[in-house]
């Protein structure tokens, strides 16, 4: 059964992928919808003997790689974060596929996209079951690629080549980490299986290495390198130019990738590697940092996209900060809870934004919507179910993972708790809570609820999505409502045995009891600046600043908003300090200088030309005057007379043998 | 008389104005097919001394065999420059380069 979670896909992805053309359209909707769908009851069966039972399943197939030391063998390991995650993906997944059925009607291949579809969950797959760091890279590298086949599906579209091209130029930056991670880990442990790496870790917490005069904390390094890796596929601040971009492809393209599943590979991987990372606190450190920063940074350039995708790739962005900031302040637990929940109201909400785009004839830009509440009641409904999850409204799936998460960050005011960069993450955390609820409900109120701006033929074409469409979207609202009070003691509860092994929390960090006996006025905060948010975005939407043009022509407003929009310039920035140079230097360096000059000038041309020159002056000896050759005969002999004394020297240099070797060879060439 | 030692000097001096008869001479190559004659008889002129100051037969044959391969030489010589004025009309040396490389 375990086995089949993982073949299933892969058996989808190649019958719809090479045998599409036979199965036909109907045909590969209907198998891999259904690969992926009995996928799901079989991760929901392995959920509840792994994660419930208290069972571990360790499967060892057979060996992969052998070379000396290196031994590495095909593995699936299903502890409780592994099946968690497996629910998160194939259920998603599989929302997804029934979604796109309806969604890719129109659209000429949709073998090929099925086909995508599922070997993205497949690699997905493989990167959570995997019992070793290799086989996790396999996972890895394919969930890249999938991207790119998914962002590039409308492959004829300028755009959607440049994001798919961008997103896996971007992400193997952060493979690139990983990589030299994964090697640095062989090095230190001679091993890359989970269980040898992670058991033995805390036994090398002294050692360093010496590196061009330098001392490194090795485990340090290992933690750095990993954190790269999240970062890439994870989007942080950084590395997070690529997931807005990504909204190129089909929208469940981006409920898939871009909200549930590959990009929280990267939380994965830090909460996977949860025992490396808790043994150098600089990590964790930089962990919280780098999420909290992006957390922030995110949901401010999210306040005024007009893109409906794009708002809801940066509120992706910003939660993942959130998964990743807790997980640096040692929470990892917490940080697999929000990721739960997280996934679930964020396919939520990229469902239903497209089935907003389906409706509107794919239409996506904000200021072109509106009033759309009474035409898409149901679509209406889901968005305001997951866009107040995501605002964290009380009671709903977000409110008990991002509540928890800023809560957390809260009681490091607490001096003698000692992390004090937990004050870092909690202004950043609650502010960014405060800009999230504005751009949620700014979206909420710009598609739906404001006047329409639509244009009149789109209106008259206007209807509610299709059942298949509705389908996914009601289930998701459903599990947006729930899935957070039905887990919450699942997952984070006092003394919850969920996750056993499969995570190591620092105990000396450990304060969710304490969490629990703040003084309420601060676990008040968020939901207070929420609120705020939400009434901020009502009263400049459709209250009483809507008419009030005044503010928004200022000029310090309209510089702002106008930065915001252009993300901070943030891809210029890049664009024109770190990709434009180095293309010039690829061009005009390593290309034009090196490549093509100093190799080409040493190697064939410039030998090439210089026998040529030489030969036509030799030529030019050779005047046809008798003179001057009798000329080059007595001058020759007496260079040869003269030379005759000094044969006693070089007869020390010259092996004559050689000499006559090389006298006979110009003969007989 | 000419002593034996003065003897070698003119030799070599007889052979030098050969040499130098073929390198200067830029006009005409009847006179190139004198100094190569000139150089021969210096070198069997020498041959002769040697075999006289050695003690040696051996050297007066060589002089004899010599003088026979220069007057085949010369005739041949003068055959092919024969056949070289007929096809071009001069036998300037000057003009002689055909064969440029």
């Amino acid at each position: 059964m375990y086995l089949l979670i993982v073949a299933l896909p892969l058996v989808g992805t190649l019958a719809t992928g090479l045998g599409g053309r036979w199965i036909g359209r109907k045909g590969a909707n209907v198998f891999s919808t259904s690969c992926v769908i009995i996928c799901c009851f079989l991760s929901l069966v392995a959920f509840f003997e792994v994660g419930l039972c208290g069972v571990p399943c360790y499967l060892s197939i057979s060996p992969w790689i052998s070379s000396g030391a290196l031994k590495i063998s095909w593995g699936f390991l299903f502890d409780s974060l592994t099946t968690t995650m497996l629910v998160v993906i194939t259920f998603i997944s599989s929302l997804v596929h029934l979604y796109s059925i309806q969604y890719m009607e129109y659209d000429p291949h949709c073998p090929r996209f099925m086909s995508f579809l599922e070997i993205f969950t497949f690699f997905m797959i493989i990167l959570v079951t995997a019992d070793n760091f290799v086989q996790m890279f396999l996972g890895w590298e394919g969930v890249g690629l999938a991207s790119y086949l998914l962002i590039n599906f409308w492959y004829t579209r300028l755009c959607a080549n440049q994001a798919a091209i961008k997103a896996l130029i971007v992400n193997r930056v952060g493979d690139f980490g990983l990589s030299l991670g994964i090697f640095s880990i062989f090095y230190l442990f001679g091993s890359v299986d989970y269980e040898l790496v992670f058991s033995s870790a805390s036994m090398y917490t002294d050692y360093t290495i010496h590196f061009l005069g330098l001392t490194i904390h090795y485990l340090t390094l290992i933690g750095f390198f990993l954190l790269i890796g999240a970062i890439g596929k994870s989007a942080q601040l950084g590395l997070h130019t690529w997931l807005p971009d990504a909204m190129e492809g089909p929208t469940p393209v981006s409920a898939l990738i871009h909200a549930a599943t590959m990009v929280t590979a990267g939380v994965f991987l830090i909460v996977r590697c949860s025992p490396l990372i808790n043994l150098s606190p600089n990590i964790l450190f930089l962990i919280t940092i780098i999420g909290s920063s992006t957390a922030f940074f995110a949901s401010l350039v999210g306040l005024f996209q007009n893109d409906i995708k794009r708002v809801i790739a940066y509120s992706t962005c910003s939660q993942l900060g959130y998964m990743t900031f807790v997980c640096g302040l040692s929470y990892y637990n917490v940080g697999m809870f929000h990721l739960v929940n997280h996934a679930f109201f964020k396919a939520l909400l990229f469902l239903s934004a497209g089935s907003v785009i389906h409706a509107l004839s794919n239409e996506q830009d904000m200021r072109r919507m509106g009033s759309l509440l009474n035409n898409l009641p149901i679509t209406y409904a889901a968005m305001l179910i997951g866009s107040l999850s995501l605002a964290g409204f009380p009671f709903l799936t977000g409110f008990y993972s991002k509540d928890l998460i800023i809560e957390l960050t809260q009681i490091s005011y607490y001096s003698n708790l000692q992390i004090s960069y937990g004050i870092f993450a909690c202004w950043l955390a609650n502010i960014a809570v405060f800009f999230t609820s504005f751009y949620t409900f700014r979206l909420i109120f710009l598609t739906f609820i404001k006047n329409s701006n639509s244009y009149r033929k789109h209106i008259e074409n206007i209807h509610e999505s299709p059942l298949l469409i509705l389908i996914p979207l009601i289930l998701l609202g459903f599990f947006s409502i729930f899935v957070g009070f039905l887990t919450k003691d699942l997952f984070v509860g006092v003394g919850t045995h969920f996750w056993s092994a499969a995570i190591n929390v620092l105990p000396m960090s450990y304060n969710l009891l304490e969490v629990e006996f703040m003084s309420y006025s601060i676990k008040w905060l968020p939901f207070m600046l929420s609120t705020l948010g939400a009434f901020l975005a009502y009263t400049i939407n459709i209250g009483i600043f809507k008419k009030n043009t005044k503010f928004a022509y200022t000029y310090i407003f309209r510089k702002l908003s106008f930065l915001l929009s252009k993300k901070v310039y943030w891809d210029k920035l890049y664009n024109s300090l770190i990709i434009s140079p180095l293309m010039n230097f690829g061009y005009i360096i390593s290309f034009k200088n090196i490549d093509r000059g100093f190799i080409e000038l040493l190697g064939p041309y410039g030998i090439s030309r210089v026998i040529k020159n030489w030969s036509i002056k030799i030529i030019k000896i050779q005047t046809g005057q008798i003179t001057h050759y009798t000329f080059f005969i007595v001058t020759g002999l007496c260079f040869l007379l003269l030379l005759a004394p000094a044969w006693v020297f070089l007869e020390l240099f010259l092996d004559i043998r050689l000499l006559t070797f090389c006298f006979l060879a110009l003969f007989v060439v | 008389m000419i002593t034996q030692l003065y003897c070698e000097n003119y030799t070599f001096f007889l052979f030098f104005l050969g040499v130098l008869g073929i390198f200067l001479n830029q006009k005409s190559i009847i006179i190139v097919i004198m100094s190569l004659e000139i150089m021969f008889l210096s070198v069997s002129f020498n041959f002769i001394y040697f075999s006289i100051y050695l003690d040696n037969i051996i050297g007066q044959l060589f002089a004899l065999a010599i003088l026979t391969v220069a007057a085949s030489e010369s005739s041949i010589g003068l055959a092919i420059l024969v056949v070289y004025y007929r096809i071009r009309n001069t036998i300037t040396i000057e003009l002689m380069s055909l064969t440029k490389g």
